[in-house]
């Protein structure tokens, strides 16, 4: 085929360029995404990604829904971290209507969100490692993420999109096992943590292929706004629950995990270590879940008053920022989620030029991206 | 910095600027033709330092377009938001950001394509979203899509 009968996306490219195309099927990109690369030999030298395969319109369709119905799209932004996604319109909802959520409903929420972070992290270090060869990874992952996802459907009755959340509270009270069954999972997921580093972290071949790969500097990572785990490999302290505390973050102790070496091997380092930060919150929170209403009294109609909402949030990915500008109605006028795996995949092209092409799944599995929340 | 203090030193740069109401951050409304110097200054300046763009979004106010945006400050830990607005529904256009933040430049790919604002100096004006021979510009309030779109 000539070059004037290719699709549209061939001409941002040189006519001598050797350009080849990643996606959207292709397993190694976790989702539809397609990256279309130019090469010399064996070596990046751009990337150009096309999103949008799964673009649903979820903001265009936030302004025709209540504020109740629009957590249940949230599920399906970020559907690794829903929970999160469910918490971050909520708090705005909560906040704009000034009403106080009971205790316990924020120590439920804190507890849930970290217990959503470690199965993301599960499924990260899991597809990760299959994506560098190692399949064994992705049958220790899942198992361990199948004891989260039953507490999941012990007490919402679902497995990935929960809608748990809802404005004022939750949408009903824990199983009587909750706590016993985390308590049994933490236990579990203690001892088998140090086997995740022992089968990959140490791995010979997984370092070759990991430490110094995929460079971003911490001027870069601001600049790009890279955020989470990825960002903070870099240095950029952008942990929300650090620094813009909701629910109960500022009464547990944790540290915010922050490397400087900004490669593909820390963006994976910090993420197991968030995975040891997410048990030590459990762990705090557990015992002390104060008894009470799971919900406040809310009315069954919410009209937020009118003005602009910020909230901001940490997802397994980094920054979520839900901006909501409201005209007293019912619904919003307009919605906008600031998600932050968007961000994250606009910094792929700068750090992979330069690399080898087989080096490019590894970075690109190292940022940990989750399609439909690119896409919205 | 305090809000208070943020007001006074935005004015001071331009003077046209207007404070807007909100509870939560500190808030003004930019002319379009003084915004890329601002959004410089708010970046380059000891005090202020907003070297994290969080949000840039579009707004259809019917009959204005407005394109907002969030900066965050990661050395003050401190958040500001900008405005600017435009009655040209037709040609609407501003000056890109994205040679102060490099992230803005997918958010305005993204504001293009689904509100139809053009970015001058911009690298790579392209849909990003949709595909590339759509018609239209669905987050705008007057957009119609019979078969898409139902209406209660």
């Amino acid at each position: 085929m000539t070059m004037e009968n290719q699709p549209i996306a061939y001409d941002l490219f040189d006519k001598d360029e050797y350009v080849i195309n990643i996606g959207p099927q292709h397993p190694s990109t976790h989702g539809v995404l397609r990256l279309i690369t130019s090469l010399k030999g064996e070596n990046v030298q751009k990337i150009i990604p096309y999103i949008g395969y799964i673009h649903r319109g979820i903001e265009k369709m936030c302004e025709k829904d209540t504020y109740q119905q629009i957590i249940h799209l949230t599920d399906r932004l970020d559907y690794l971290s829903a929970h999160m996604n469910n918490h971050a319109v909520c708090l705005l909802v909560e906040k704009a209507l000034e009403v106080e959520v009971p205790e316990r409903v924020k120590y439920i929420r804190t507890i849930i969100d970290e217990l959503c972070r470690i199965q993301s992290h599960q499924l990260f270090w899991s597809a990760f490692g299959m994506d560098l060869g190692g399949l064994t990874c992705f049958f220790y992952g899942l198992r361990d993420r199948e004891k989260i996802l039953d507490i999941f459907e012990q007490s919402f009755g679902s497995r990935l999109l929960h809608s748990y959340f809802c404005p004022g509270g939750l949408m009903n009270d824990i199983h009587p096992d909750f706590q016993k069954n985390t308590k049994a999972f933490i236990k579990y997921f203690r001892r088998i943590l140090p086997e995740y580093d022992r089968l990959l972290t140490g791995n010979v071949i997984f370092k070759e292929r990991t430490v110094g790969m995929g460079f971003l500097s911490k001027e870069d990572a601001i600049a790009y706004g890279v955020t989470g785990p990825s960002g903070r490999a870099s240095g950029f302290a952008s942990d929300i629950r650090k620094h813009e505390p909701y629910a109960v973050y500022d009464k547990v102790d944790f540290k915010e995990i922050i490397y400087n070496e900004g490669d593909v091997f820390h963006r994976y380092k910090a993420r197991i270590d968030e995975m040891w930060e997410s048990m030590k919150i459990i762990e705090q929170l557990i015992d002390n879940i104060p008894e009470g209403d799971y919900t406040a009294k809310m009315k069954p109609v919410l009209r937020l008053p009118a003005g602009d909402y910020f909230q901001s949030v940490e997802t397994a990915r980094g920054h979520l920022g839900v901006y909501v500008i409201s005209d007293g109605n019912k619904t919003p006028f307009r919605m906008r989620f600031r998600s932050p795996n968007f961000s994250n995949l606009f910094v792929l092209d700068h750090i992979t030029v330069g690399n080898k092409i087989a080096d490019l799944v590894a970075i690109n599995g190292s940022l940990d991206l989750v399609l439909p929340d690119i896409d919205r | 910095m305090t809000n208070e203090q943020l007001k006074e030193k935005i004015l001071l740069l331009v003077p046209e600027a207007l404070a807007l109401e909100n509870k939560q951050y500190a808030e003004f409304l930019i002319p379009a033709e003084k915004f890329h110097e601002l959004a410089l200054a708010l970046r380059n300046s000891e005090d202020t330092a907003f070297d994290y763009l969080v949000n840039l979004t579009g707004v259809d106010l019917l009959p204005d377009l407005m394109v907002v945006y969030h900066l965050k400050s990661t050395k003050h830990g401190n958040y500001i938001v900008l405005k600017q607005k435009t009655s040209d529904r037709v040609n609407p256009e501003f000056n890109t950001v994205s040679d102060i933040w490099i992230t803005a430049e997918w958010h305005e790919r993204e504001v293009f394509d689904l509100f139809g604002i053009n970015f001058s100096n911009h690298p790579d004006m392209r849909r990003i979203l949709m595909d590339e021979q759509y018609q239209g510009y669905p987050l705008r309030k007057d957009f119609v899509d019979e078969i898409n779109i139902i209406e209660r």
